[in-house]
């Protein structure tokens, strides 16, 4: 029975480094290759080992994919490829292909430079790695092999993330890494055909939510920054570099133009301008109408946002300030976090989703006294909002999703546990197909119904056709044939055609029975009155009566003889091959019971 | 069949497994040539021409005719020749595949005015520039409206009066005026993008896919397949690198069928060494305080005339001479061609990543050397400072800005005016403009295949038995075809009609759902048989065999007295059986199965047994196999049972 193998090395029933295995036809590929920001020992990057014992990765794995840039989606990669070992093709999309780099060029930074970790990978490494990607376009169908296929659908999640399409011969899975079905201010909504995939992948970060319109989300974010900045006071945006900063960004540029506001807008680190930039360059993945105005205005050349320095914090007055990282776990925002986290006129505004053990999970959490490194106690006067913008699909758009693409089981990876478990009755519930959510290192096994190509041979197909009532292309039509097997080739040929190919004789094999009936008349006047009688029960067939004094039905002969000893018994010779057998049986046993004493 | 006569903007249809497929539709411009250019600013020099007269001396036509330096001229709209549309009922076409930009401006003829209803598959950046395209077209002529619309001289018997080559335009009454903007929207809507590499399946039966072609920014090459045939449409492919990405000639091999078209038509100008002479004469007319004119289409190989601009002006010392690009979307083509990063050449993608524009000319922009306008109105004629070199169209010099510059400039001859698109043939473009003292350069840049590259192609992709080459009228197609020998069929000269054949081997594909059910059985080492009886579910052109219905339970309720005498259903077709039956072993079978008086004779052919008690004879032979029984239903069937224990069955 072939099947598809399903485990996940991280992301199961959990968010933070994504990794998925999945075996397919005899096929291993690595969905995502991610890091777990909640953690900074060995825990952060997926378990490899598991992966194989002994052996190289490369000859396991036959193709790693990348759905998106995010550090828990590729934080691993250069780690994986360079210090594990894998020189197999890497596949992503060119935005994907060129933010990713920095991002871990970034993260190494933090890690060792500023940590002074040692043992974690270089720049050189992350340089050697990127050389493996294969970068890939939306809907390019990526011959990995002969017979593993892949195809990259939009993911609209952040710039550049892509729903990938696994296949072998019929057999196919869907990873949709992260994804957002709502189109937003920069990005477009994901989509997918109906492809039918055997297996659906899909995340699940907001499974039990379902979110108000986008438009009041907008407008409470503004009134709260607007108030704040009103009232003199600082407002804290934690966001990653890409993706929710330029919607935040487009969001608020339009605002402080509309309303004339003054208060300065920054946006911290270099990276941020680069991020922009990216953004110009790759407008084709943007949304619809980004796209058709970037010639007269380009949506990422902002006015009133500008560089932030670090002295600008201590600054009087009020201010917004984008900083890095999102999740307030390390680096600048950080910082600033401690800085301002003191003044109640001061706010900080989560825009999305916070992993366990950061400082954001913490403070969102209600916690307002935070153990700083050092045993510094932290105490929280600063307003805390959580605002959802982080651009994953909810609760409905993972419904409709799963709509969309028609999978035939539905499997949940990329969120925690009791919120999976609610989605997945839910599923179960709507679509009736079977849905899972293994755990890290638990192996879910789905077993697959694949189709084998096969030939027809043109003469079966019109002797078909021949045989049916009317050929009518629409209708299911009942087929019978030979299915010959012979180097890897499947042919469906006539079982005629079959044996002649063979070489093969045809075994007939005939039955002739003796009935005995009592009937005093003459022998071809029995011959007759059977003949009436068959003729009579047996309106579907072809009853004949031969000039030499045999009947036919259909292909069965009957001829009759009188019984050499008495004359008042007829003895029917009824004879038929093996292909006839049903209607010869049926016959024996008709003429057995004797004929009605009505006909004469 | 070939719609279009022209080498490079070709319009094929295709039919290929009951679908019916339009390959390009490029509209042919060389028509324009023979009407009076459209200035943008009244120019006395035109509007004074006189008008020509008949030899008899009949003044009839001097309205629509002009004489101008020996030739003579329409004096109206410039109006296009389109691709032939007598030929079959465009209607009927299911699908276009645009290979790039420049095959599509019949776009609108087709969708619009034909009851075309299928879908158009391109690329994106195809469909982008094929928009900017259009919308200069139909801008620079729409922006001069001409009152008059001259029909007269299309009447048969007076266009054989005419000189030539007003004389030998063929179908003229088929030409037709510019489309308009609404039809162009419309027409781009019926556009559906694609990637490369992407499969398309066109209602099952066919599944297409495009290429990089190496010739244009998202320029395409289409693989047009079914499951047992190939055919590769290569059109405009390029195995230079310039700009876009690098052709992809390995998805072509073990193609049926190659249709070839889109060759260069100057396969002697080496396009580099045209790219040099075009920098060198740039660079002296504008040492001697000349100024340079470019007539060129707004995108495709400015974007490399640019590039080597940008190296070039420095190390010439023009750094202090003003660019001008002159097009309604001028900004537009150049902003675009920053963001398809992934349609471009490895180089260009890896200054992506970094990030950096894609191509230099951003760079032109920002340090001003290089300018835009829409048009020679408005804010250029602020900035205006010669010598300078422009940029402009349209390459017929027919219409748009490049008019007027050939009126300004025309007259002296420390100004040159450097041609550099292939498709119209330079001295035909100057006509209406002699006598010029102004000098004229013709460097045309065509990074098409030539006919070298094309025997060197085809060697790599190995197409099997049928290549078929569209036309290539303007150079000598009989020197390639002697070389190539019997691989090629040509086609005929100026014929427009050119069927392709396929051999019928009309195979059907299945799709096997009840692999789980079946019973191989291996016959011979490597050869495994199995009887299949299915249901055949035919949807989409695809064939799905699938277990048959379980046949419905018989209604309890029914009152079923006599089941047996229900007629059988002869449906269920039992299957042919082959083999031998051993005697001996048969013998100890029917032993073991408690026949206790089983008699062998030996015949000729074979063997009969007999069961003696039982009255049953069973003839045993080396194909076939006879019993002959009293009517015992219970005991034939055992029989039957044991016999076919030794056959197998198919």
């Amino acid at each position: 029975m072939p099947e598809i193998k399903v485990t996940p090395l991280g992301a199961g029933q959990d968010v933070g480094r994504s990794c998925i295995l999945v075996s397919i036809a005899g096929k291993n590929v690595m969905l995502d290759c991610g890091m777990h920001m909640g953690y900074n020992d060995d825990r952060r990057f997926p378990d490899f080992s598991y992966i194989t014992q002994n052996g190289r990765l490369t000859d396991f794995l036959d193709c790693v994919i990348i759905s998106h840039f995010h550090l828990d989606h590729c934080g691993a990669l250069p780690y994986f490829s360079e210090m594990v070992g894998y020189d197999g093709p890497i596949y992503m999309t060119h935005p994907t292909k060129a933010i990713c780099p920095i991002l871990l060029e970034d993260y190494r930074k933090i890690t060792v430079d500023k940590k002074g970790e040692t043992n974690f990978f270089t720049s050189q490494m992350i340089k050697d790695c990127m050389k493996k990607v294969v970068a890939v376009h939306l809907h390019q169908t990526v011959q990995v092999d002969e017979e593993l296929e892949i195809k990259a659908y939009y993911a609209g999640h952040v710039l550049g993330a892509a729903m990938f399409q696994i296949k072998v011969g019929c057999e196919s899975v869907v990873y949709t890494g992260d994804y957002n079905m709502t189109p937003d201010r920069h990005l477009g909504a994901a989509w997918i055909d109906k492809c039918r995939p055997d297996l659906l992948i899909s995340e699940s970060t907001y499974a039990t939510t379902i979110r108000d319109s986008k438009r009041c989300r907008e407008r409470d974010f503004l009134k709260k920054v607007h108030e704040t900045v009103e009232r003199g006071g600082k407002v804290l945006i934690p966001v990653f570099a890409l993706g929710r900063a330029q919607e935040l960004c487009i969001l608020l540029e339009t605002f402080w133009e509309r309303m004339n506001l003054k208060a300065p807008i920054y946006f911290s680190t270099g990276l941020t301008e680069k991020a922009n930039h990216y953004y110009k360059l790759f407008i084709t993945w943007t949304n619809q109408k980004i796209r058709k105005t970037f010639v007269q205005r380009n949506m990422f050349e902002f006015k009133h946002i500008k560089a932030f320095d670090r002295a600008f914090a201590d600054n009087p007055g009020p201010m917004v300030v984008f900083a890095t990282p999102g999740m307030l776990h390390a680096g600048q925002s950080l910082q600033i976090f401690r800085k301002w986290a003191g003044n109640e006129k001061n706010m900080v505004i989560m825009p999305g989703y916070c992993v366990q053990g950061t400082v954001g999970h913490k403070i969102l959490s209600g916690q307002r006294k935070l153990e700083m490194e050092g045993r510094q106690i932290l105490e929280v006067k600063m307003q805390v909002e959580y605002m959802s913008f982080s651009a994953h699909a909810d609760a409905k758009g993972i419904m409709q999703l799963i709509r969309q693409a028609e999978p035939r089981n539905v499997l949940l990876v990329h969120g925690e546990a009791k919120k999976m478990e609610f989605l997945k009755q839910k599923i179960e519930q709507e679509f009736h197909v079977s849905c899972y959510m293994p755990a890290n290192g638990e192996t879910t096994t789905i077993f697959t119904n694949p189709c084998i190509p096969v030939d027809i041979s043109l003469g079966l197909l019109k002797r078909e056709a021949a045989i049916g009532p009317v050929p009518d292309a629409k209708k299911p039509k009942l087929m019978h044939g030979t299915l010959l097997m012979k180097d890897n080739s499947f042919r469906l040929v006539s079982p005629e055609q079959a044996l002649k190919e063979l070489g093969l004789a045809e075994h007939q094999l005939r039955f002739t029975c003796r009935v005995h009936i009592q009937d005093p008349r003459k022998e071809h006047e029995t011959v007759l009155r059977v003949y009436n009688h068959l003729k009579g029960v047996l309106k579907d067939y072809s009853v004949q009566h031969l000039p030499d004094g045999s009947i036919t039905v259909e292909s069965i002969l009957i001829q009759a003889t009188a019984h050499s000893e008495d004359q008042g018994t007829k003895v029917l010779l009824v004879s038929w091959t093996y292909q006839d057998e049903e209607l010869g049986s049926y016959l024996t046993s008709l003429l057995k019971k004797g004929l009605p004493q009505s006909t004469s | 069949y070939c719609l279009s006569g022209h080498p490079t903007l070709p319009c094929n249809v295709l039919k290929f497994k009951s679908t019916t497929i339009m390959l390009d539709c490029g509209l042919d411009m060389t028509s324009t040539l023979n009407f009076l250019p459209l200035p943008l600013v009244q120019s006395p020099r035109l509007s004074k021409l006189p008008g020509w007269v008949l030899k008899d001396g009949s003044t009839f036509l001097d309205k629509e005719l002009k004489e101008c330096s020996g030739h003579v001229f329409v004096d109206s709209v410039p109006e296009f020749c389109l691709p032939e549309t007598e030929l079959l009922d465009l209607s009927t076409v299911d699908v276009i595949l645009i290979s790039n930009y420049h095959c599509m401006m019949a776009l609108p003829y087709i969708t619009e005015y034909t009851g075309f209803t299928g879908t158009v598959y391109a690329t994106e950046p195809t469909v982008q520039i094929g928009r900017l395209l259009m919308e200069e077209l139909v801008n620079s002529i729409e922006r001069v409206p001409k009152a008059q619309s001259a029909s007269m001289w299309k009447n048969k018997e007076v266009q054989r009066l005419l000189p030539a080559p007003l004389k030998d335009a063929v179908e003229v009454s088929m030409w037709r005026k510019c489309y308009t903007m609404p039809e162009v929207n419309a027409a781009l809507s019926k556009i559906q993008l694609v990637g490369y590499s992407q499969k398309i399946e066109l209602f099952g039966a066919v599944q297409v896919t495009p290429l990089s072609s190496g010739y244009a920014l998202g320029s395409s090459n289409w693989i047009i397949q079914s499951h047992y045939e190939k055919v590769s449409y290569v059109s405009g492919s390029s195995l230079l690198t310039t700009h876009p990405q690098p052709m992809d000639q390995a998805s072509l091999k073990n193609s049926d069928v190659l249709i070839l078209t889109g060759l260069t038509q100057i396969p002697t100008a080496n396009p580099d060494g045209m790219v040099g002479e075009f920098c060198s004469n740039l660079a002296m007319t504008v040492r001697n305080g000349g100024n340079v004119l470019v007539p060129c289409y707004p995108s495709g190989v400015i974007y490399d005339l640019l590039e080597c601009l940008y190296q070039y002006i420095d190390s010439a010392g023009l750094s202090n001479v003003p660019f001008y690009f002159i097009s309604p979307v001028a900004n537009s083509s150049l902003e675009f061609s920053q963001i398809f990063a992934e349609w471009l050449c490895h180089n260009k993608q890896t200054k992506v990543y970094l990030p950096e524009p894609p191509f230099p000319h951003a760079e032109l922009i920002q340090t001003n050397k290089l300018k835009h306008y829409p048009s020679i109105h408005g804010d250029f004629s602020n900035d205006f400072k010669q010598p300078c070199v422009v940029f402009t169209g349209h390459p017929s010099l027919r219409f748009g800005d490049v008019v007027h510059f050939m009126e300004l400039w025309g007259k002296s001859s420390l100004n040159t005016v450097i041609f550099t698109e292939p498709d119209f043939s330079y001295l035909d473009a100057l006509a209406p403009y002699q006598p010029l003292a102004m000098k004229c350069v013709y460097c045309p840049i065509d990074t098409r295949l030539n006919f070298i590259q094309v025997s060197k192609l085809l060697k790599e992709v190995q197409p099997l038995p049928q290549l078929h080459s569209l036309p290539w009228t303007h150079s000598s197609p009989s020197m390639f075809l002697l070389s190539e020998g019997p691989r090629t069929a040509p086609s005929p000269g100026a014929g427009l009609r050119h069927i392709l054949s396929f051999s019928p081997a009309d195979q059907n594909f299945l799709l096997l759902q009840l692999a789980d059910s079946l019973v191989p059985l291996e016959i011979k080492p490597g050869i495994s048989l199995a009887t299949v009886s299915a249901v055949l579910h035919t949807k989409d052109n695809k064939h799905v065999l699938q277990l048959p219905p379980k046949p419905p339970q018989p209604p309890a309720s029914k009152k079923r007295k006599r089941v047996s005498d229900d007629v059988p259903e002869c449906k269920a077709l039992k299957p042919l059986l082959s083999g031998s039956i051993p005697v001996d072993q048969f013998v100890q079978t029917l032993e073991k199965h408690g026949f206790s008086d089983v008699k062998v004779e030996d015949t000729a052919k074979g063997h009969i047994v007999l069961l003696q008690e039982a009255e049953t004879l069973i003839q045993l032979e080396e194909d076939s196999t006879h019993i002959i029984c009293d009517n015992d239903e219970p005991l034939r069937v055992k029989l039957r049972d044991l016999v076919l224990k030794f056959l197998q069955k198919f």
